[in-house]
């Protein structure tokens, strides 16, 4: 019997409600914790201002913004405005906040596709090398690479890289999205896909290694089992057992991690666009905070809880699909 | 009863002969001393053509492992020692490689030998091309097993179609010698009935059937000789008849008290425990629980003898 669509939606619904209890939570908490912050949003304006304010004007504006109603109130004010798609103006860029979380996360987006891309592929084939190899040299060789990889910080990854690869050997460019000086709407796909390189590599060692040492163990158990012992009685070589048996078992749960590696793909994008000066959410979080751009921070904490949780339904949703033995039910 | 007559016209040839098998596992004791894990030794017995042999021994006895020392299958801490002949020709790795999935079959015990996310269908089919697609829908139906059965996953079937997808791999190939791991553990009479018709039928259309299993009341229906295996050794080797006779049919100490332990002989327990083949005793196995022991036993080990057209391994037997 297939799972019917009924079952999905009702996942889908399921899913959805606990998403939206979570964001409201993820927007209530740090609500709370800005305005228990010592930054004075006021202040801020006018610094922007660039101009003198007299302290009446300060209190008118005090007035109008409702810095002095009490913050449930406040909270409610602001939600009121979130849910209506109004997320307030950037007070360091001067424009809606919907705005730049829109233009910079096009940017984000491709970058941590990319290195999803790539450690996803890469992590793959080489957890299949090791449990192939599973203790012996190539194994032992590539092993201590991932744990080296694993324990070094994304910033100094990315630093290296930097290094190497843009200041001494010049094959890529030391930062930004694209070519200084030239208009954005010039650029060519081409140029963006250059200067997408060297940050997205560095975001792909982050969880390269954990897929690639989870798919090498689940591989050595696949190749350990009963169902694989039973192949090699029926006459199937080490070749087709991988191919038929082995990848077969351990795509699932290598996919699973690889989707609800968001969370962490996001963080880590924070560091590489910062040590690479890319123009995405993470160098604008990192903006905000540094220049208590209040509006924009929670404007980027929301759209990321966002973004997360989707990818973690979408995660869900596929494992559903794809896994027959939640699919099918038994007869 | 079940055995076909006819087949005891045709020359018997001999397809298997397992000569002195002593199997054991190395492993890393204190201090990195390597010790030896002795689970079989001195097994002997020979597998003719159309032939149902049970090896017959309590669980622990090592006989489970003896499947995969004939397919060549072993984990690479085993140890083999002794010969075995195929057609008359001995059994090298390599050989046994070419022999998996052409003239050995096995037939496993359980539903986790089959890949569980694989259909069931393209599971039976193997991985030759190009797949007998058309032959294995036969041998389902024959097998009285519903035509959807092939789209399904492992997880979907229940006990007795497992069984039965199982048995079908086997009948897909051409294999000679069929080896039924423990077939009849977890099932009704009537189906252990029906398993062990399927692996007698095989072996009245020619093929061999080794059937390792702890059940001597089934196995003696349908095997034409059983060989019983005590501690890793073979200490006797009968024919069927020779149990349906009782206890004077047979020969060693030990199968009489299995005899004795049916439930309709009686079901006295076999007292004491069964030791590991490899506890170092020099005189015979058996000795520390039979009754009939003298001197002469706690010496040296009895060699396998012809006693009245079977084997033992007992100096006293008659
Ligand atoms: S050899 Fe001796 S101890 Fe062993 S079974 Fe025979 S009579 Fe018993």
């Amino acid at each position: 019997m297939k799972m019917t669509g009924r079952k999905l939606i009702d996942i889908f619904i399921r899913n959805s409600i606990k998403m939206l209890s979570l964001l409201l939570a993820v927007s209530f908490l740090s609500f709370l914790l800005v305005s228990l912050s010592p930054i004075d949003p006021v202040g801020q304006y006018i610094l922007g201002l660039q101009t003198a304010v007299s302290p009446e004007q300060r209190a008118e504006i005090e007035e109008y913004w409702g810095v002095n109603e009490p913050p449930v109130e406040r909270y409610f004010h602001w939600l009121t405005e979130v849910l209506q798609g109004e997320l307030g103006e950037s007070v360091i860029y001067r424009r809606p906040v919907a705005e730049i979380i829109g233009e910079r996360f096009i940017n984000s987006l491709a970058l941590m596709l990319c290195a999803w891309l790539i450690s996803g592929i890469f992590g793959f084939i080489l957890g299949i090398v090791m449990g192939r190899y599973y203790d012996r040299w190539p194994d032992k060789i590539l092993k201590k690479i991932c744990y080296i990889l694993s324990s070094m910080p994304t910033f100094w990854i990315g630093l290296l890289l930097l290094l190497i690869f843009g200041v001494w050997l010049k094959w890529f460019p030391i930062g930004f999205s694209s070519p200084i000086g030239v208009l954005s709407r010039d650029v060519s796909l081409g140029e963006k896909i250059y200067h997408l390189i060297l940050p997205a590599f560095t975001l792909s060692l982050m969880s390269f290694s954990g897929i690639a040492l989870h798919t090498r163990e689940k591989l050595w158990d696949v190749m350990n089992s009963d169902y694989v012992l039973f192949a090699r009685t029926r006459g199937e070589d080490e070749w087709t057992i991988l191919k038929r048996h082995g990848i077969r078992n351990v795509i699932l749960p290598a996919l699973t991690l690889q989707f609800s590696s968001f969370a962490e793909l996001f963080g880590g994008s924070v560091i590489a666009e910062n040590v690479f000066s890319y123009p995405g959410l993470g160098s604008a979080v990192s903006a905000a905070g540094l220049q208590s751009d209040l509006s924009l921070l929670l404007g980027i904490t929301l759209f990321s809880a966002l973004f997360v949780c989707t990818g973690n339904m979408i995660a869900n949703l596929l494992y559903r699909i794809v896994d027959p033995g939640i699919r099918e039910v038994k007869e | 009863m079940w055995i076909d007559e006819n087949k005891m016209k045709c020359k018997q040839q001999k397809l298997l002969e397992i000569h002195n098998l002593s199997l054991s596992f190395q492993r890393y004791g204190t201090w990195l001393r390597q010790e030896s894990l002795e689970v079989i030794s001195n097994l002997d017995f020979t597998v003719d053509k159309g032939e149902v042999v049970a090896v017959v021994g309590a669980s622990g006895s090592g006989k489970s492992l003896l499947a995969a020392a004939i397919l060549g299958i072993l984990p690479p801490n085993a140890i083999v020692q002794g010969e075995i002949y195929y057609q008359g020709t001995r059994l090298t790795a390599r050989l046994q490689e070419q022999l998996r999935g052409r003239d050995f079959a096995l037939v496993p015990q359980s539903t986790t030998y089959l890949d569980p996310l694989m259909r069931v269908g393209q599971q039976a089919d193997g991985h030759r091309k190009p797949r007998p697609t058309e032959r294995r829908k036969k041998i389902f139906e024959k097998l009285s097993l519903p035509e959807k059965t092939g789209k399904l996953y492992p997880f979907q079937l229940s006990g007795g179609m497992t069984r039965r997808v199982l048995v079908a791999t086997a009948m897909l190939t051409e294999a000679q010698l069929i080896i039924a791991d423990e077939p009849t553990p977890g099932m009704g009479v009537e189906q252990a009935l029906e398993a062990l018709q399927m692996f007698r039928q095989m072996a009245n259309e020619g093929k061999s059937v080794i059937l390792i299993t702890h059940d001597i009341d089934l196995a003696v229906l349908f095997a034409d000789k059983v060989a019983v295996i005590y501690g890793g050794n073979t200490v006797e080797i009968a024919s069927s008849r020779d149990f349906e006779r009782g206890e004077e049919g047979l020969r060693h100490p030990y199968t009489k008290a299995l005899w004795r332990a049916l439930p309709q002989n009686g079901f006295e327990p076999v007292w004491g425990t069964q030791p590991y083949a490899g506890s170092c005793m020099k005189g015979c196995i058996f000795a520390p629980r039979c009754s009939m022991r003298t001197w002469e036993c706690e010496e040296k080990m009895p060699p396998i003898r012809e006693l009245r057209e079977g084997e033992v391994r007992c100096y006293h037997a008659t």
